[in-house]
């Protein structure tokens, strides 16, 4: 980003949305899609044809979001467009030809996250997305239909799903389309291919013998149809119909000089040193009786609230901020109380989101391409929920002992059973569990474990800490580590941090990042794709592209 | 069935020894006649109609005149012929040998601009299919049928290419191409103006004058295409083109007249009351029809535009006259657009707007017809003057679209717009009171409805009286 620009801000609510109209009917939200062409981010492109920025998908994060906390009684979603005859014509590609690598792939990697958050609700909150398409749905837009459950076209011979990005672009659909095709909707490779081959797309029976839509609608049934289904879909959810919502009011935030200040976090960036610190502030007293009551301000949502918009914002604003040293400050034992909470109801509506959401919060932080270095120090309060933080880390440093003059005790560590199930990572399995790949056993063992204070030589012991250095040798030891972190070059550290943090199985989800970061980021740099001559950055010129045609 | 394609279907693509494309027609061509049935010309299939058939491309060969019965008409596909030294006139395979088989990276994109003319063509036909009953002559009747069964064969030029180069892709969208219709809500054509209701002949009048003649220009520009067939298939479509446009400006001129004789008669500009239709509502029908048919070059700035140029499918209006490099990498072309709600004219890079350069050229043309309907009615001696209502005017694609602007191109509020839209565009009451006119056909031949003067001349040199349609 250009420093003199204004920060991007990730917070918003419907009554600022720009592009996007959330209406309600019958235990169905109706998300729709109206793009304002003069409402984009960043001067110099015009949003034309429903097509998205980085402030549209903001929006669309915001909304599935809150669906999920302000409305149990929602049970499907309906994505949809206001515009006749364009569903959605995906990401603007002036945008792209005019935004920096690393806002192309941030954008990329917010919108993966967005999709896979539409994903998790349909599939763990009981609100089920389905895409209503009339028209065309192209590139991103028949990304964002792949990403519902349910796909329904307009069968009136002109409506069409397609990915143009390889023959128009030279580029790959960046958002998870062809991982999604073969992996999701179990297309036929072949057909697949063909289908990602052929820029104006399919339509029609063929489009629905490809598995690439699930349902025909006549165009003049298709509102009508939409709500049915929906309707019916709706009627069928696990979600509680008669609860109330809870209202999620804007995350406050101060920003002074190079500090960021929330309720439960602060993050100092320290610019010299390319990092930032984050310090997690555990709970300030006992957890509430009635969750629902304490709402937005309950401690865990609160701060995975907090947490979330930190870990935005540093991302797309302070991308030369490559390291983020993560600590926390607080009472143990406060901590393991609100654990506690979660596990026990874990089959209230409220609860069972906020669970998912800190699930979704720790998989950002695994895919935010900065080197993580936890630091569990005295006065620390890594338990439970927020030890997951320190086992996302690439590496941990632990004290041993305590700091001379300081009155704080031992830093400790403690599992709870939120350590073993609920927050699973993007390869669906958990922080301990992918730690162990190489003795599952040792994971059964860590259940014997919780609800103990394990201090520097236990944590090692079990092995859930990287060094433990006493108070002598810490401040070299933390030093020496960060700085030499911020020598090494970016890309290679992104690269090399993504293959190691992802051990054990491919999932859906683990392909669609690896594979955007690898292929698509290659490609996004290549002479083919945005070289003076690339077809990234002549479309819409009318000039045509000059390929290498070396196959490397 | 054996089929006699050279009688059934004059050609000039050898059809007789292509068997792949007989196999092709041979599933479309009865789907074809269905279609003509169901959704051609109401009730006529029985006439005998005063036709024009093509039989070969040469000067006395595509204008045979005789009798047939529609349903009968024999549907050719016709080339114009070829230049077997034809170059590629512009883009960046300028110069290279004109494309006689489908560069496969264009494929896609040739198929849907040759899918994008063929649709409109079966569109106007469904339009215009319950204008017979009532034709104000059978002068007019004959040339309603003249222009839907050259609809008819433009749709089979289409058809031919989509067959002969484009394989099952190509016989799925010539067969679509019947699935669709003018107006329907589930399966509408492709483009907004064909699904409009072609209620009277008014609008028919304006309807083939204006929106013809962007056929008239889209053709233009795809018969400079690299792609030879196409080109060629285009050249030969022009010639027929050119028949609707002339029944368009005729009729409107003949409206026009009508109106004119009625008002110096009875020296009264009010002509409703003498069944005729005054000048201001032909005024509005105008800015109606000029201003949809606008919309059909599509939008000022476009990058579809300027890759079909750069790739070499489609040209620019004339192209080869054109005097430039025919390449327009670093060329500008100043054009009408909107900044900040205020029309603005400035220079963009010409290759994107090669849409706004031929709506230009269109726009030229149709003010020479405007020309000569006022000469008409000055030499009648009437104080009054037809205008083309300015581009930015009522346009619902591009970037005036939503902008309220008067017919003389100010920018107004919605309030003014509001105030004043009755008077630029046909208002409900001016469209029942066009519709009172039009009564039942008339049949006699020789006469002509209250509302409209005759033709100056008959067609094909035929006497006033002569009977261009047997009822049987």
């Amino acid at each position: 980003m250009d420093p003199a620009a204004a920060p991007i801000d990730f917070r918003t609510d419907p009554s600022r949305y720009k592009h996007w109209k959330l209406t309600f009917e019958n235990g169905v939200a109706y998300l729709t899609m109206d793009v304002n062409e003069d409402g984009g981010l960043k001067p110099g492109y015009k949003l034309k044809l429903n097509s998205y920025d980085l402030g549209v998908d903001i929006e669309l994060a915001d909304a599935v979001q809150r669906l999920r906390f302000e409305h149990p009684e929602i049970g499907a979603v309906v994505i949809r467009s206001q515009r006749d005859r364009i569903f959605c014509s995906g990401a603007n590609i002036n945008m792209l030809g005019l935004s920096t690598h690393d806002h192309k792939v941030n954008f990329c990697k917010f919108t993966n996250e967005t999709r896979l958050s539409i994903e998790d609700a349909s599939i763990h909150s009981g609100q089920t997305y389905i895409c209503s398409i009339n028209g065309i749905a192209a590139g991103g837009g028949y990304e964002l239909a792949l990403a519902c459950e349910q796909i329904l076209l307009a069968d009136d011979g002109s409506s069409a799903v397609s990915l143009p990005e390889l023959p128009l672009l030279a580029v790959l659909p960046g958002t998870g389309g062809l991982t999604r095709l073969v992996d999701k909707r179990m297309v036929r490779r072949d057909h697949a291919d063909f289908f990602c081959t052929t820029a104006e797309g399919m339509r029609g029976k063929r489009a629905r013998d490809w598995r690439l839509v699930d349902q025909l609608i006549p165009p003049s049934k298709l509102v009508e149809q939409t709500q049915k289904i929906a309707e019916e879909i709706a009627a069928k959810s696990s979600r509680s119909k008669h609860a109330k919502g809870i209202a999620l009011p804007t995350v406050e935030r101060r920003i002074e000089g190079d500090t960021l200040r929330y309720a439960n976090l602060t993050v100092e960036i320290d610019r010299e040193g390319r990092s930032a610190k984050f310090r997690l502030n555990g709970p300030a007293a006992a957890p509430p009786s009635d969750v629902h009551a304490a709402g937005a301000a309950f401690w865990p949502l609160a701060l995975a609230r907090e947490f979330d918009d930190a870990m935005m914002h540093l991302r797309l604003n302070e991308t030369e901020i490559g390291t983020w040293v993560l600590t926390s400050q607080g009472d143990a034992a406060l901590v393991e109380a609100y654990d506690a909470l979660l596990a026990k109801n874990s089959g209230d509506w409220l609860v069972r989101e906020i669970v998912l959401y800190w699930k979704r919060t720790l998989k950002r932080l695994d895919v935010s391409s900065r080197s993580l270095i936890a630091l569990i120090e005295p006065g620390s309060c890594f338990t439970g929920t927020l030890l997951e933080v320190a086992l996302a880390a690439d590496r941990s440093y632990m004290l041993d002992g305590v700091f001379e003059g300081s009155n704080l005790p031992a830093a400790t560590l403690r599992l709870t059973s939120m350590n073993f199930g609920p927050y699973p990572m993007g390869n669906g399995l958990t922080r301990l569990t992918t730690r162990f790949l190489y003795d599952p056993s040792l994971v059964d063992d860590l259940k014997g474990e919780i609800g103990e204070a394990l201090d520097a030589a236990a944590a090692e012991e079990a092995g859930l800490v990287t060094f433990t250095p006493d108070d002598i040798d810490w401040e070299d030891e933390v030093r020496l580590a960060v700085e030499e972190r911020a020598g090494f070059s970016p890309d290679g550290l992104i690269g090399m941090e993504a293959n190691l943090r992802f051990p054990g199985p491919e999932t859906m989800e683990t392909k669609i990042f690896a594979r955007l970061s690898a292929w698509q980021n290659w490609i996004f740099q290549r002479p083919n794709a945005t070289g003076p001559e690339g077809a990234l950055k002549l479309y819409g010129t009318g000039k045509q592209s000059k390929y290498d045609r070396k196959r490397a | 069935m054996a089929i006699d394609y050279s009688q059934l279907i004059p050609n000039n693509v050898d059809l007789s020894s292509d068997r792949r494309l007989q196999r092709a027609l041979e599933n479309w061509q009865p789907r074809f006649l269905d279609w003509w049935k169901d959704m051609g010309p109401d009730g006529t299939s029985a006439y005998d109609v005063y036709l024009r058939t093509a039989i070969s491309t040469d000067s006395n060969g595509w204008a045979n005149f005789g009798y047939v019965k529609m349903p009968e008409y024999r549907w050719g596909i016709f080339l114009a012929d070829r230049d077997p030294d034809r170059q590629i006139a512009f883009g960046d395979n300028k110069g290279k040998p004109a494309w006689q088989d489908v560069p496969g990276e264009l494929r896609s994109t040739l198929r849907r601009l040759i899918v994008t003319q063929g649709d409109t063509e079966p569109a106007s036909v469904e339009q215009q299919r319950l204008l017979g009953k009532t034709a104000p002559s059978l002068y007019d009747l004959r040339n309603l049928f003249q222009i839907n069964v050259e609809e008819g064969r433009h749709l089979w030029a289409m058809v031919y290419l989509l067959h002969a180069y484009f394989g099952r892709d190509g016989r799925e969208e010539a067969e679509a191409m019947l699935e669709r219709h003018s107006g329907d809500p589930d399966k509408p054509r492709i483009l907004g103006a064909f699904n409009e209701a072609t209620p009277d002949w008014l609008s028919f009048f304006m309807f083939t004058y204006f929106t013809d003649r962007d056929g008239k220009y889209q053709l233009a520009s795809l018969a400079e295409s690299g792609f030879d067939p196409l080109a060629r298939s285009c050249r030969f479509m022009l010639t027929e083109e050119a028949h609707h446009m002339f029944v368009g400006e005729t009729g409107v001129g003949r409206i026009l007249q009508r109106t004119c004789e009625l008002m110096k008669e009875h020296k009264t500009d009010d002509v409703r009351s003498l069944g005729g239709i005054d000048l201001p509502t032909i005024q509005k029908y105008l800015n109606f029809h000029f201003s949809v048919s606008l919309d059909l070059f599509g939008q000022e700035a476009s990058t579809n535009a300027a890759n079909y140029y750069t790739q070499g499918v489609k040209g620019r209006f004339l192209e080869t006259r054109v005097d430039d490099d025919h390449l327009l990498v670093n060329a500008t072309y100043e054009i009408e657009t909107v900044e900040d709600g205020r029309i603005v004219r400035k220079a963009v890079p010409a290759l994107q707007a090669l849409n706004e350069r031929l709506r230009q050229d269109y726009i030229d043309d149709c003010a020479k017809g405007v020309l000569r309907w006022n000469k008409a009615i000055e030499r009648a001696g009437i104080n009054f003057e037809m205008k083309l209502p300015h581009r930015a005017f009522d346009r619902q694609i591009g970037a005036f679209a939503g902008l309220r602007v008067s017919p003389d191109g100010r920018v107004l509020s919605e309030a003014e717009w509001d105030a004043h839209k009755d008077k630029w565009l046909p208002t409900d009451e001016d469209r029942a009171y066009v519709t009172s006119l039009m009564g039942a056909a008339v049949t006699q031949p020789g006469q002509f409805a209250h509302w409209i003067a005759p033709p100056a001349r008959g067609i094909n040199n035929q006497p006033g009286d002569f009977e261009y349609v047997r009822f049987n």
